[in-house]
């Protein structure tokens, strides 16, 4: 909360573009789409795990949505439909195999990181002879779809997008369940210890397996987000991303062994992502400083969990 | 303190358990009432843990019966031992270091509000009902927001029995639950122990301890590989016996092991 203070208060000082309204809706764009996969990828960290195919499965999702929609010329809604199916069995199978083999899911999503990286590209190639997919606004009821996934809300003359509302939709929702529901003790208890938790009845293996498939899912909407906005997506969509957002909820107070921290925390952890990105470009420095910055925050960030976690275990004996 | 005597809530008949060729535990019969403590006492390897496990669902039994308001009874998970009224803490606890004490005490139970997709943790209710249980068993906690990593070893093995308690146990099966602690941090416990017993459990005591175990407990049985060296009530052995039959009888049995060699 203060490094998001901070760091607008950074640049807003020396950028008056950066603090104009139409400023502000800019840098909020890139915030929004990592801030709706930062809030799950952080509740999938509290829970004790990691989830590398989050970044790639957006790309997988939204060519999904491109194939099935131009190549097959089904309605988007259609296309959509399986690609969130899609999406799903993949967060099953990576949070099945994860509980299934007690291995570490960096090491079990490193490899579904992998597969789903070389399926983009080869089915692409396959069913496109290209390594992209376009044409998605050509398709029946993209209309609908661009409403709900891409429009533009005017607040004060400022054009806003609609995946900003979307997550803050998403983060709040993501914080009462972490706070307000049984689901979310229980997401907290198999982060912390997860045979402790076995121990007095949670049903540890039922919450992991639904985290890795909320991943998924936020991964599909912002894969459909970023195909219905683009219109046509690229292959290599996302590769890259997954480290981006683990280091947005860690900005935002996850701990990486699990077991703490906040939706609202990763969504934080996003928005100063988003500020930094748009923010050094405004100031007119090198873009490779963008880099340096978030690994400062970054740093910055796990020291200061160090002392919360202490203080946790101070009374310890 | 509620007097004792009474019907046996849990019995055990010449209970043995073998892991493979090994004899874990042969020949156990003792009982354990409403509001008495029954202490198992024994070294490291006497069988305790076997006997825990027995009793918390974990293993079934081999030989004998365990029985439960008189009738036979076997249980094939934790779970249905848990829903028969048998509650263990164990020396681990089952508690997560990192949340909160209200979060912890109804951590798998937790009580809800509302109906649907809106069913939600009633957490103003579990903080008020974790502070009144507590407070129930004598316990003071400063705030049940405070993480339970930021409690003491006795502090925590307190809330452990509180909860166990508060669920409904009516029986509590304690593993080692001083043996981590202090002096001071152990009669903080045992006294926790006591008020669980006031309350009409019936409380299992497993210790290596006989200082520990004597002040509290009302029966004592006294294991040795896995062997009962006889199941006492507090009229019939003094504190002086109790440390000695644990330690001299591991001595003669040991001995006696020794003398066995040579026959085949």
């Amino acid at each position: 909360m203060v490094g998001a203070v901070v760091v607008f208060a950074f640049f807003a000082i020396q950028s008056p573009v950066f603090r104009s309204a139409r400023g502000v809706a800019n840098w909020l764009d890139p915030a929004s789409t990592l801030g709706i996969m930062a809030v799950a990828v952080a509740l999938l960290m509290i829970g004790g795990h990691f989830d590398l195919s989050a970044g790639v499965m957006t790309g997988t999702t939204a060519l999904t949505v491109g194939v099935v929609a131009v190549e097959f010329h089904q309605n988007l809604w259609v296309a959509i439909g399986v690609a969130l199916l899609i999406a799903l069995a993949v967060g099953f199978f990576n949070g099945w195999l994860v509980t299934r083999t007690g291995l570490p899911s960096f090491i079990i999503t490193l490899g579904t990181f992998l597969m789903l990286e070389g399926l983009n590209v080869g089915l692409t190639k396959f069913f496109t002879d290209t390594v992209s997919v376009g044409g998605i606004d050509d398709v029946p009821g993209y209309a609908s779809a661009e409403w709900v996934f891409a429009s533009r809300l005017s607040v004060g003359g400022t054009e806003f997008r609609v995946a900003i509302l979307w997550w803050l939709l998403f983060t709040a929702l993501a914080t009462w369940v972490l706070l307000r529901t049984r689901f979310g003790n229980w997401v907290f208890a198999t982060g912390g210890d997860d045979v402790a938790a076995r121990n007095v009845g949670v049903p540890a293996r039922r919450t992991t397996i639904t985290l890795f498939m909320t991943t998924a899912t936020a991964a599909w909407f912002v894969g459909t987000t970023l195909a219905v906005r683009l219109t046509s997506v690229q292959a290599n969509t996302g590769v890259g991303q997954e480290l981006i957002y683990i280091v947005a909820a860690v900005i935002g107070g996850c701990l990486l062994t699990g077991g703490f921290g906040s939706a609202i925390g990763a969504s934080l952890g996003a928005l100063i992502f988003g500020m930094t990105q748009l923010g050094i470009p405004y100031l007119h420095w090198d873009a490779d400083w963008f880099y340096f910055f978030l690994g400062a925050m970054l740093l910055l960030a796990v020291l200061s969990n160090r002392l919360v976690r202490r203080y946790a275990e101070a009374a310890r004996r | 303190m509620s007097a004792p005597g009474g019907p046996a809530l849990l019995e055990l008949r010449d209970v043995g358990k073998d892991y493979g060729t090994v004899v874990a535990l042969d020949g156990i019969t003792t009982t354990v009432r409403a509001g008495e403590v029954t202490c198992v006492l024994g070294d490291n390897g006497a069988g305790k843990s076997t006997l825990i496990k027995i009793l918390a669902g974990v293993h079934r039994p081999d030989r004998g019966e365990v029985l439960l308001d008189g009738a036979s009874v076997s249980f094939a998970a934790p779970r249905e031992a848990l829903d028969a009224g048998i509650a263990t803490v164990y020396q681990d606890l089952a508690m997560i270091p990192l949340m909160a004490i209200w979060r912890n005490f109804f951590l798998g139970a937790e009580p809800t509000r509302g109906w649907g997709p809106f069913r939600r943790f009633d957490a103003g209710q579990a903080r008020k009902t974790t502070r009144r249980a507590l407070a129930e068993m004598g316990i003071d906690i400063r705030d049940p927001d405070q993480p339970v990593g930021t409690l003491s070893g006795g502090e925590r093995q307190s809330v452990a029995i509180a909860r166990a308690v508060h669920f409904g146990a009516r029986v509590l099966i304690l593993d080692e639950p001083t043996s981590a602690l202090g002096v001071k941090q152990a009669g903080v416990v045992l006294r926790y122990v006591a008020a669980a017993r006031d309350r009409g459990v019936g409380v299992v005591l497993i210790t290596h301890n006989p200082h520990h175990a004597y002040p509290v407990g009302d029966r004592f049985l006294v294991l040795n590989r896995g062997r009962s060296l006889g199941s006492f009530a507090k009229t019939d052995v003094s504190r002086d016996e109790l440390t000695r039959l644990m330690a001299g009888g591991a001595e003669l049995d040991q001995l006696a092991h020794e003398l066995e060699r040579p026959t085949p």
